[in-house]
């Protein structure tokens, strides 16, 4: 007897349909499928640079699959698997971010000009959700302050707003995703200067995967990540403190500042502790998700005010 | 068919958790497979809880008789899907510590509301039984049985705080809730006019 005779591989391979259908409950099948979406991987960036400040050899990193089927980003679903799924509904190219406001050199830059002009660098960074679930993330990018530097801020820029995209295309768009679209976000100007914060355009040395904000988006490691604005066309320094997407929908529940901090705790749910993902049971948070040298930027202001 | 009916609803309600060990085992719940575990247990005892609240008005608006048989079944096995959820919390999420969960519950309206849907199924299950129908009497025995809507009520909310935002899928299933729950008042508020009426 030859293996092809047990069965065809054609439908071997279709095994989990049939494992679906042969469980035939109607509630058995309303519970979401989590298969993962087949992971893409990208073209090799050119020219990435390891930077060993950045290298946090005592985490282990989580796997590319983790960090491409398990994201939030409402304009593609709002289900952790839909971003993945859904990834080839935003359109990355022709791709332009506008640098403007309290700039003496305002820019509207084509992204391949900005691959070309900044050296990238790999750093591993630990990323914090407000969820409370955690990963370890090597990304590829460069620092915001070497961007922003470009443009020769003047001395009324006190804020950095930044701007997620909208495509008429993606499916959180066009349907109910509970927020309002553009995504928008906000730093003060020492935190978005701060040496940690990047702008990163890989991950794992590839092109930024669409459903990890493809094809530029921002890394603050020490804040919850939806202050992490993704796919990037609009980056504006002001004076006034800008409004931020989670803080006016909900702002009991979430601040301007969104400091990973265990001593504050969601209204819903405790801060104190995060899912690493991959492992079995919750670890304690630290504050600024263990980045202290960023306490300094918050030196007299009450953390359970300016949450 | 009248015998199978039992047997096969029993089966039927064994299929969530024969889905999800084989999920689990084959790798096929994602990067959170926790997270999955005890979201889809929360949501298989939320479903069996509205089919439970589904059984009367199905007898009195649609004139089936057999969700009624099944009842039970359906009861035990939603205090059975929310007993396994709510282990997944305090095992995997809390680590067994008694200080810690108690701490959560009263200071999170989202556990909180969890924890007291539980805690309000518990005695249900416990007297869902012939025997404790006998030992309490009919009439007391089903006044205990109504807490059941409480719980309804307090599964829609949590249920909804799930979530960062409300979705689609909650909103409708709150409203499936309130729907059952509607049928009951209107049908005892009429019951009643009609029996101040007789008097």
């Amino acid at each position: 007897m030859r293996r092809s005779d047990v069965t065809p591989k054609s439908v071997y391979l279709r095994r989990r349909e049939f494992l679906k259908l042969g469980a035939g409950s109607a509630l058995a099948l309303s519970l979401p499928a989590y298969a993962r979406a087949k992971v893409e991987h990208g073209p090799k960036l050119a020219g990435v640079t390891v930077n060993p400040a950045f290298a946090l050899p005592e985490e282990k990193k989580n796997s590319f699959e983790d960090i491409t089927t398990y994201n939030n980003f409402y304009e593609l679903g709002t289900d952790k698997s839909d971003p993945s799924e859904n990834a080839a509904k935003l359109q990355t190219r022709p791709w332009t971010l506008s640098v403007e406001g309290e700039v003496g050199k305002p820019k509207k830059w084509d992204i391949e000009e900005i691959l070309k002009a900044f050296p990238v660098e790999e750093r591993v960074y630990r990323l914090r959700c407000v969820e409370a679930w955690s990963m370890v993330i090597p990304w590829d990018g460069f620092p915001l302050a070497d961007f922003l530097k470009k443009h020769e801020p003047t001395s009324r820029a006190k804020y950095v707003a930044f701007e997620t995209v909208v495509q008429a295309q993606m499916p959180g768009v066009k349907g109910f995703a509970g927020i309002p679209f553009p995504y928008v976000e906000g730093l003060r100007i020492d935190e978005a200067t701060h040496p940690l914060t990047l702008l990163a355009v890989g991950l794992y040395g590839e092109t930024l995967p669409n459903q990890d904000g493809a094809p530029i988006r921002l890394v603050v490691p020490w804040k919850y990540g939806f202050k992490s604005a993704k796919s990037l066309v609009r980056i504006r320094l002001q004076e006034t403190q800008p409004p931020t997407t989670w803080s006016q929908y909900a702002p009991g529940e979430y601040g301007f500042y969104a400091n990973v901090n265990p001593e504050v705790d969601h209204p819903r749910w405790t801060q104190s502790r995060e899912r690493r993902i991959g492992e079995l049971l919750r670890r304690k948070t630290t504050m600024f998700n263990g980045y202290p040298e960023v306490a300094s930027l918050y030196a007299g202001m009450d953390l359970r005010k300016f949450y | 068919m009248k015998k199978a009916l039992v047997p096969a609803a029993f089966a039927a309600c064994c299929l969530p958790l024969l889905w999800l060990g084989l999920q689990l085992a084959l790798g096929g719940l994602g990067a959170n497979p926790i997270e999955a575990l005890q979201d889809d247990l929360g949501y298989t005892a939320f479903v069996l809880l509205a089919l439970t609240l589904a059984c009367t008005p199905a007898q009195k608006l649609l004139g089936w008789n057999w969700p009624i048989r099944i009842r039970k079944l359906l009861g035990d096995f939603c205090f059975f899907y929310a007993s396994l959820h709510l282990l997944t919390y305090a095992v995997l999420d809390q680590g067994f510590d008694f200080g810690a969960i108690a701490t959560d519950v009263l200071k999170h309206k989202f556990i909180f509301l969890g924890m007291a849907t539980w805690l309000l199924l518990l005695p249900l299950a416990v007297t869902s039984t012939q025997g404790w129908q006998r030992r309490l009497g009919f009439r007391r025995w089903k006044r205990l049985h109504r807490v059941v809507y409480l719980a309804g009520g307090l599964a829609s909310f949590h249920f909804l705080l799930r979530f960062k935002t409300p979705r689609l899928e909650t909103i409708a299933w709150m409203g499936t809730i309130a729907v059952l729950l509607l049928i009951r008042a209107i049908d005892a508020a009429r019951r009643r006019a009609r029996m101040v009426q007789s008097s």
